[in-house]
C-alpha cells in the first residue's frame, strides 16, 4: 500500500507549516480546499493555498505579530480562517478558535487567559463580539475579517478586512523575500501548535495546549489504520473550536494532503454533502439523529408501496447487513441476494439521498450513540464506527477497526496507546497524543496527568474479554443510592434519549434513596407524533404538558425501567418519578455546555423547587424560569408540571431491593408492562 | 448623517456592542433610545460614511387622485432625495398604497405631477418606471410560486435581458454568456440575502417571511436606483422583522439604493427612516425626521384619536 509521503516527514517530526509546503511542492496543483460561492464550488490548489498563506502570515507579521502569541479564530468552516490558522502557525505562533456562537461575555474570559492580541473573524456578527470584548481586554489590538459586509462605516482603529491584510502582506513581502521558507524552517514539531478550551461543565475553561507532534502522532495511526489517502473528500461543517474538527479537517488533511470543502452555510449542509459526496465523515450521534429522524419522517409520509418495500428491505438490512458488513461468513446466499436487491433498490439511493455514497469510513463519537442508531447506519452499508478520546488525548485513543465494530463498546486501543483502569473504574491513558500542559494552569495539569505520564480522563469504564474498551459515565458522576448502590446518571439519561421522542433527559439520585428524571421531549418527533393523532397544540411548553404526550413519556420510561431491571448492576437505577421540563435546555441559559452536554448539577440548583417536588411526592409543581433569546434580551417561561410515576420492577440484583421499589412494582403490576414499546429480554 | 447611523457607526465597543441594534432596536421599538439622534443631513459623524444623502432623486407635486367620488389622494407633495430611506405610513386607508401605485404608474392622477431624475412626468407607465431603475416588492406578494426562488429573481432581469426569445431557447452562444451574467448578478442577491439553502426551492413551499425575502431578491434583480417596498414587514414575527430590517438597511448601506417604504410598523419605521411622510384621508399631516414626526399633534391624533 503506498503511503501519501507526509505520512514519513510527520513520522520523522514536522510542523504543519513544513507538510503545507511540502504539499505545494510536491502536488501544486491538486485541490486543497473548496468553498461553496456563488452557487459555485471555488477551489484552491495547494499551491494557491500556500501563497495566500504567505500572504496573510507576512500581513500578520507586518502587524506585529510575535511568535509564541495567540491569534484567535471566530468563525463557521471558512477557508479563509483555515488559512489564518496556518499563517499563525508559519509564525510560530498558536491559534485558538472558539465556538462562534458563544456571546461575548463567555469569549473575555479565552481572551484574557491567553493573552490575545489579534483575532481573525468572519462577519460583522462576529466583529460586533470583538468591538465589545476589546472594551474588557485592552491587549486586543487587531481585528481582521472575512466578510465586509455591514461593516462599510465601522471606523474604529485596529479593524481591518481580509484583504486588506493580503494586500498589506504582499506588499511588506517585497521587502522581505522567501520570508515564509525561513519562518516555517523556525518550527519545531515539539513547539505549541494550538490551543483548545474545553467546555468545562464546572468553573471556567481551561486552554488545552497541544504540540505538533502529539496532534499529528495518534492522527497518523488512524489514518494507517483506515488506510486514508490524498484522495479523500471530506465536509468541514462541524465547530473549529471543537479538537474533532481540528484533527479531522486540518490535522489529517495535512497528513494526508486530501480535500477539505466549505459548506456555503451552516442550513445549506445537506445539500452540499449530497453534491461533494465525502469519502470520510465524522458526526455525532445528535446528527445521525437527526438524519435517521428525517428519513423516518420522509418514509412515513410515502406512499403504501413504497412504506411497504421500505419496511421489507430494511428488516433484511437489520438481519444481515451488519454480518455482510463486517465480512461474516454465515450469511446464506438467498440473503445475500435478498440485501443485494434492497441495495439496489433502497440503500444506495438511501445512502445517496444522505450524501453517503462514497463514505468508507465514518465515525462517531462524542456521547454513547443508541443502538438502534448505529445499527441502522452500518445495515444500509455504511461503514460507521465508534472512537473513543478528549479534547487532552488529541482525539484518537479508541478506534474499532474493521470488523471488529460493535453497539456497545469504543474499541480496542490505537497503535501507541496505552490503556489502564484503576480500581474505581476510572481509564487511564499514556499515549503521544496527550496535552502538553493547560495553559497557564500548572495545578490542573498535575490533577489530571500524573508523575509517570498516565492521563486521568475521568470516564468510568472497564475493558471486555477482546479487550475493547466500554465507557459508563463520567467517575465523578458515578455515584451511589442511599442503599449504596451504584448510580451512572449518564447511563440511565443515554437509555432514554435513545428513544427519539427524548431529546433531553436529566437523572438524579445520588445520595438519595430513589432515582428521579426530567425529560425534554424532541420537538421534531413528538409534534410529528402529534400530528398525526390530531393533537392541536400551540408550541413546545404546550406540547411537553399534554396528557397524551405525558402518557408515551411514561411508555418511554416504563421500557428502560425493564432494560435496567435485567442489568444486576443498574437493576436500582429505575426512574420511580419523572417530570417533562416546560422549556428546552439550551446552552444559552447555561443548562448545557456547548458541546450539548447537560449540566446536572446546576440543572439540579436551578429547579432545585422541582427536584424537591419529585422527591417530596407532590403531584404537580409551579415553576417559572428566565431563558436568553439569541439576540441576548431576556424573558421568562412559567408552567404548571405534572410529576409523574412510572412503573418500576422489582430489583433483581439485590435480594434485599429498596421497599419503596418493589411496593410501586407491585402496585403497577405486569399489565403495565406489556404497554412498553419495546421491553428487552432477559 | 441619520441617527440611526450615528449608532451604528461611531466609534467605541459601546455603540458596537448595539451593533446588531440597527436590527435589533428596529423590533424592540423604543428599546433603542440612542436612536434619537440628529436629523436628517446633519453630516458630522464619527467615522466618514460612504452613504450620503443626496439631491432629490424623486419629487411628487400636487397629487390628486380620485377613483369616481372617492377621493383617494388629495394634493400630495414631498420628495425623496439619493440614498435616503423615506417611509410613508398611516393609518389603514390613507392612501399609503395608492401613493406608492401613482408612483410606479399603475394608477394615473388626475391632477399633479412626478419628477423623477429631473425628468418632469404627468403620468407614469410601469414598463418605463422599471427602465428608468425604480423597483418595487408588492405587499401581497406578486411570486411565481410553482418556479424555484433562482428562477423567481431571475425573472427580474427580464427588463436587462438583450437576446431574443429564441436565442435564449436554445441558448446560442452569446445568450448563454448573457445567462450566465445575469445567473451571477442573481447569485450574488441570493448570497446578500442569505436564502442560498432553498435556492432551488419552488416558492410556494416556502414561510411566508421567506418568501418576501424572495420578493425582496426579484425587485433587487433589476438594480434599482429607488426601491418601493410596500408593507414588506406585513404578517411577519419579531425575528423576520428584525431580519427584514436589517436587509433593508444593508440594501441601503450596500448598494446606496434609494428606499421608499410603507409600513404599519411604527417601531420600524422610526427606527430605520431617515425621513417619514404620514398620510391620514388621502391628506399629507405630516412630513420630516422620525422625531418631528413623533411629536407632531396631528400624527398623534391621527394615530389615537382626539377629544372633541
Amino acid at each position: 500500500m503506498s503511503e501519501p509521503p507526509s505520512y514519513a516527514q510527520a513520522e520523522a517530526g514536522a510542523t504543519f507549516p513544513q507538510l503545507l509546503l511540502a504539499h505545494a511542492a510536491s502536488r501544486p496543483d491538486a485541490p486543497a480546499i473548496r468553498e461553496k460561492t456563488l452557487g459555485i464550488w471555488q477551489t484552491l490548489s495547494w499551491k494557491a493555498l500556500k501563497e495566500e498563506v504567505e500572504a496573510v502570515a507576512a500581513g500578520l507579521a507586518a502587524d506585529g505579530f510575535q511568535r509564541g502569541e495567540h491569534l484567535a479564530l471566530v468563525g463557521e468552516n471558512r477557508p479563509r480562517l483555515y488559512i489564518a490558522m496556518m499563517a499563525a502557525q508559519a509564525l510560530g505562533g498558536i491559534p485558538v478558535a472558539l465556538y462562534q456562537d458563544a456571546i461575548a461575555r463567555e469569549m473575555v474570559y479565552v481572551f484574557e487567559d491567553a493573552g490575545i492580541r489579534a483575532a481573525v473573524v468572519e462577519n460583522q456578527e462576529q466583529v460586533d463580539k470583538m468591538l465589545e470584548i476589546a472594551a474588557a481586554c485592552p491587549a486586543l489590538q487587531h481585528i481582521y475579517f472575512d466578510d465586509p459586509r455591514g461593516l462599510r462605516n465601522y471606523g474604529q482603529a485596529g479593524l481591518r478586512s481580509y484583504d486588506d491584510l493580503v494586500a498589506l502582506g504582499r506588499s511588506w513581502l517585497k521587502g522581505h523575500p522567501g520570508f515564509l521558507e525561513t519562518e516555517v524552517a523556525l518550527g519545531q514539531p515539539d513547539d505549541a501548535a494550538a490551543m483548545f478550551y474545553t467546555s468545562g461543565t464546572t468553573g471556567n475553561p481551561k486552554g488545552v495546549v497541544h504540540t505538533h507532534r502529539a496532534l499529528m502522532t495518534p492522527s497518523l495511526a488512524a489514518s494507517r489504520l483506515e488506510g486514508l489517502t490524498s484522495d479523500e473528500d471530506i465536509l468541514a461543517y462541524l465547530p473549529m473550536a471543537w479538537i474533532g474538527q481540528n484533527i479531522f479537517s486540518y490535522t489529517q488533511w495535512l497528513l494526508c494532503g486530501f480535500t477539505v470543502n466549505c459548506p456555503e452555510s451552516a442550513e445549506t449542509v445537506a445539500n452540499d454533502m449530497r453534491e461533494i459526496g465525502p469519502t470520510y465523515y465524522f458526526a455525532p450521534p445528535r446528527v445521525l439523529e437527526q438524519l435517521l429522524t428525517q428519513v423516518t419522517i420522509r418514509m412515513e409520509d410515502a406512499s403504501r408501496p413504497v412504506r411497504w418495500l421500505y419496511s421489507r428491505s430494511m428488516a433484511v438490512a437489520r438481519r444481515v447487513g451488519e454480518k455482510i458488513l463486517n465480512g461474516d461468513s454465515d450469511v446464506s446466499g438467498l440473503d445475500r441476494l435478498r440485501y443485494r436487491l434492497g441495495d439496489w433498490l433502497i440503500y444506495g439511493p438511501l445512502r445517496n439521498v444522505l450524501g453517503m455514497s462514497r463514505v468508507h469510513v465514518a465515525y462517531t463519537a462524542g456521547e454513547a450513540i443508541g443502538p438502534d442508531l448505529f445499527v441502522f447506519f452500518r445495515s444500509i452499508g455504511i461503514n460507521l464506527k465508534q472512537l473513543y478520546g478528549s479534547t487532552e488525548t488529541a482525539v484518537f485513543v479508541c478506534i474499532q477497526p474493521n470488523g471488529q465494530v460493535r453497539p456497545d463498546t469504543v474499541g480496542p486501543a490505537l497503535a501507541g496507546v496505552e490503556l489502564k483502569l484503576t480500581d474505581a473504574g476510572e481509564v487511564l491513558i499514556r499515549s503521544p497524543g496527550l496535552l502538553r500542559e493547560y495553559h497557564r494552569n500548572p495545578e490542573a495539569t498535575r490533577e489530571v496527568k500524573d508523575g509517570e505520564g498516565w492521563y486521568h480522563t475521568g470516564d468510568a469504564g472497564f475493558l471486555d474479554p477482546d479487550g475493547h474498551l466500554k465507557i459508563i459515565d463520567r467517575a465523578k458522576d458515578v455515584g451511589k443510592l442511599a442503599d449504596g448502590s451504584l448510580f451512572a446518571p449518564k447511563y440511565v439519561e443515554n437509555k432514554l434519549k435513545f428513544f427519539p421522542y427524548i431529546k433531553e433527559a436529566v437523572a438524579f439520585g445520588t445520595g438519595r434513596d430513589r432515582v428521579m428524571a426530567m425529560l425534554n421531549i424532541d420537538m421534531e418527533a413528538v409534534s410529528d407524533w402529534a400530528e398525526r393523532r390530531n393533537l392541536a397544540f400551540a408550541g413546545y411548553t404546550d406540547l411537553a404538558g399534554k396528557a397524551e404526550v405525558l402518557e408515551l413519556m411514561r411508555e418511554c420510561v416504563a421500557s428502560v425501567n425493564a432494560d435496567l431491571a435485567d442489568e444486576p448492576m443498574m437493576s436500582s437505577s429505575q426512574i420511580h418519578r419523572f417530570l417533562v421540563l416546560h422549556k428546552e435546555l439550551d446552552a444559552d441559559d447555561e443548562e448545557l455546555t456547548r458541546t450539548r452536554k447537560v449540566r446536572r448539577r446546576h440543572i439540579g440548583e436551578k429547579y432545585a423547587a422541582l427536584v424537591d417536588a419529585l422527591y417530596g411526592g407532590l403531584a404537580e409543581q409551579f415553576i417559572e424560569t428566565r431563558v436568553r433569546f439569541e439576540d441576548g434580551r431576556v424573558g421568562s417561561v412559567s408552567a404548571t408540571l405534572k410529576m409523574l410515576d412510572a412503573p418500576v420492577r422489582a430489583v433483581t440484583g439485590k435480594p434485599g431491593g429498596t421497599v419503596a421499589g418493589q411496593q410501586a412494582a407491585a402496585k403497577q403490576g405486569a399489565g403495565k408492562q406489556g404497554a412498553g414499546k419495546t421491553v428487552a429480554g432477559a | 448623517m441619520t441617527g440611526r447611523e450615528g449608532q451604528d457607526v461611531s466609534a467605541g465597543p459601546a455603540a458596537a456592542g448595539a451593533g446588531a441594534g440597527a436590527a435589533a432596536g428596529a423590533a424592540a421599538g423604543g428599546a433603542a433610545g440612542v436612536v434619537t439622534g440628529a436629523g436628517v443631513g446633519a453630516g458630522e459623524g464619527a467615522a466618514t460614511a460612504s452613504r450620503r444623502i443626496g439631491e432629490v432623486i424623486l419629487a411628487v407635486e400636487n397629487i390628486s387622485l380620485s377613483f369616481g367620488g372617492v377621493k383617494a389622494l388629495t394634493d400630495i407633495s414631498f420628495n425623496v432625495r439619493e440614498h435616503e430611506i423615506r417611509s410613508i405610513i398611516g393609518p389603514n386607508g390613507a392612501g399609503k398604497s395608492s401613493m406608492l401605485n401613482v408612483i410606479n404608474g399603475v394608477y394615473t392622477p388626475q391632477k399633479g405631477r412626478i419628477v423623477l431624475e429631473g425628468k418632469t412626468f404627468a403620468k407614469m407607465h410601469p414598463r418605463s418606471v422599471a427602465k428608468a431603475g425604480v423597483a418595487r416588492t408588492f405587499q401581497n406578494l406578486a411570486l411565481f410560486k410553482g418556479m424555484s426562488v433562482l428562477d423567481n429573481i431571475m425573472s427580474g432581469r427580464n427588463l436587462k435581458m438583450r437576446s431574443g426569445l429564441l436565442a435564449q431557447a436554445i441558448r446560442l452562444g452569446p445568450a448563454e454568456k448573457e445567462e450566465l451574467a445575469h445567473r451571477e448578478v442573481v447569485e450574488r442577491i441570493i448570497d446578500f440575502l442569505e436564502i442560498q439553502a432553498w435556492r432551488k426551492t419552488p416558492v410556494g413551499r416556502l414561510p411566508y417571511g421567506l418568501q418576501k425575502r424572495v420578493d425582496l431578491g426579484r425587485a433587487l434583480a433589476l438594480e434599482p436606483k429607488v426601491l418601493l417596498l410596500d408593507e414588506p414587514m406585513a404578517g411577519m414575527n419579531v425575528e423576520e422583522k428584525q431580519d427584514m430590517s436589517r436587509f433593508i438597511l444593508d440594501v441601503n448601506d450596500e448598494f446606496g439604493t434609494t428606499i421608499v417604504l410603507i409600513e404599519h410598523d411604527m417601531g420600524v419605521v422610526m427606527d430605520i427612516s431617515d425621513r417619514v411622510v404620514v398620510l391620514d384621508y388621502g391628506r399629507k399631516i405630516g412630513d420630516g425626521s422620525p422625531d418631528e414626526v413623533r411629536s407632531n399633534e396631528d400624527v398623534i391624533a391621527a394615530y389615537l384619536g382626539t377629544t372633541h
